[in-house]
Order: C-alpha cells, then structure tokens, then sequence
C-alpha cells in the first residue's frame, strides 16, 4: 500500500516537474509546480513528518507560489522569447545539470543508498511523528537559529518593500541614489509604467 | 505493510535534483529559473525528510523548517528585484540583463 502511493506521488512529482521546467508560459510552469509540492507533501507524510506536509501547502504551495503567479500577472509575462536562445548553450547547459543529477546520484545510491539496503527503514515511532518532540528540538537545541530566521524574515520584507518601490518614490532605490551616478539603465523608464502592463 | 526503502526516496529527490538543476541552467526567463529553485531546494528538502526517518531524529525534520522560511525570504526578495529590474528594461529574459556585467 505505502509503496503504491510512492510510487503514484512519485512518479506524480516527476512529472509535474518535467512540465516546471519545459513549458513555455511561466503560468502554467507555476500551476505545475503546485502539483509537484503536494505529491512532496504527500511523501512527507509517508515519511512521517505529517506537519512538514502541512507546512509544505500553507507555505510553498499557498504563499510563495501565490507571489510567484501575482508577480507573473502583474509584470504580464509573455512566453519566452525563443529567437535568440542559443541550441548548442542550452544542450550543454542540459548536459551540465545531468552532470549533477548523476553524482547526486553516485553519492545517494552507490555510496549511503547500498549501505541502506534494500531493507525497509525503521518503523514510524510516535514519537518521530509527534509535533512535541518536533517543538522541542526547534525551540531547544534550535532556539539560536530559529531567532535568526526571524531576523532574515524581516529583514527580507523590508529589503523587497524597499526593491519594489516605483522610481522616484520617497524611499525608493533611486531617490536613495543607488541607481542616481552614470547615465540612466536602458531606455529611461516611461512616467506610468502600469501603462505598458495592460496591453 | 511494506515500507518504501530509504534509499528510493534519495534516487527520486536526485533525479527532482537534476531537472531543477537542468531547467535553472537552460531557461532564460527569471521566473522559470526561480521555479527551478525552488524544485531544487524541494528536493533537498526530502532527502533531510527521508534521512530524519532513516534516523529516527528529528534535526532533519527542522532544518526543513529553516529551509522553507529561507526559500519564502528569498522568493519574496528575489521577486521584488525583478518588479524594480522590470520597470527599467521592460524584460525579465536574464540574456537582456547586464546591470552588472563588466
């Protein structure tokens, strides 16, 4: 039974993720990857972390996709441009991540996975699945690291408020002089950028 | 009952791996290349999992926690780059964005 959901949500995974990374409108790429997340959600429960599957929709799949799909609609990403996308790059670039699938590979399946065996990992405990033993290893021996990631967190809110401000707003990057010495980036910004959206 | 071994889900969080890694190297919209980090870091995300089970400990279980807050930080950062990169070029084809090229 475990086995046929591994291998359903697996192979579920895969798929969705092949689509992640070939189809050409960026919408659909996002609406892909939500099925990728719930089939990893899936196999977290089955490896006994049932709040890290829960975690997984509420945060990957309801907050950071959901940024993902309104920042596609709001900059109105078109499909990508494929005129002067180089064959031969783009194959070695495939090549490459191969490359890397293939020693991730020798590292989990040659050196540990052998070591693991064939052999069926030791049973779920209560207390593996318990979110109290979870709490207290993260506000134990975590505590430390925890309190950084809400300093990263916040420092992160603040740094993409500041990033995404319109140009010439009060506290924007320009009117900060970061992007004030030299000459203007590109083809200077037209006064009502929202404009250029609705086409 | 029979449990999946271990070792299947490390082969399964490679090869999700390798096409996060593949599409991060050959997709030339900066969106897409996000989407393909976020699978990678996925993928990662399972191995800790897998190997929290293996171990019966719970350590890897919270590194997944951290690792989740850090992708939501730099979703939220990187995608703010991207509306401020944006609103200068008109583009996000990361071919066409040479701020910072020499």
């Amino acid at each position: 039974m475990e086995t046929l959901i591994f291998a359903l949500f697996a192979a579920l995974a895969l798929g969705s993720a092949i689509v992640v990374i070939t189809h050409k409108s960026p919408i659909y790429s996002t609406l892909s990857l939500v099925l990728t997340l719930f089939s990893m959600a899936v196999l977290f429960v089955l490896l006994g972390a049932p709040f890290l599957g829960a975690l997984q929709i509420l945060v990957y799949a309801g907050a950071i996709v959901v940024l993902f799909l309104f920042v596609i609609m709001l900059l109105n990403v078109q499909k990508e441009e494929t005129a002067h996308i180089d064959r031969g790059a783009q194959l070695w670039t495939a090549l490459l991540g191969v490359a890397v699938f293939l020693g991730m590979f020798w590292l989990a399946f040659w050196r540990t996975g052998l070591r693991l065996g064939d052999s069926a990992p030791p049973a779920i405990t209560q207390e593996l699945v318990s979110l109290k033993g979870l709490a207290a290893e993260l506000f134990g021996a975590y505590l430390l690291p925890f309190e950084m990631v809400g300093l990263l967190l916040l420092v992160a809110v603040i740094g993409a408020t500041v990033a995404a401000r319109r140009p010439g707003e009060a506290g924007s990057l320009q009117e900060e002089g970061i992007y004030a010495s030299g000459e203007p980036l590109g083809e200077p910004a037209p006064p009502t950028p929202r404009k250029e959206a609705n086409r | 009952m029979s449990a999946v071994p271990i070792s299947w889900y490390l082969l399964l969080s490679a090869v999700l791996f390798g096409i996060g890694a593949i599409g991060a190297l050959t997709r030339r919209n900066g969106i897409s290349i996000f989407l393909s980090v976020e699978l990678m870091l996925n993928a990662a995300n399972l191995t800790l999992v897998a190997y929290a089970r293996q171990l019966g400990s719970h350590t890897g279980q919270v590194i997944v926690f951290f690792v989740m807050a850090v992708a939501a930080a730099e979703a939220a950062v990187g995608l703010a780059l991207f509306i401020a990169v944006f609103r200068q070029r008109h583009t996000i084809d990361v071919n066409r964005m040479n701020l910072m090229r020499w």
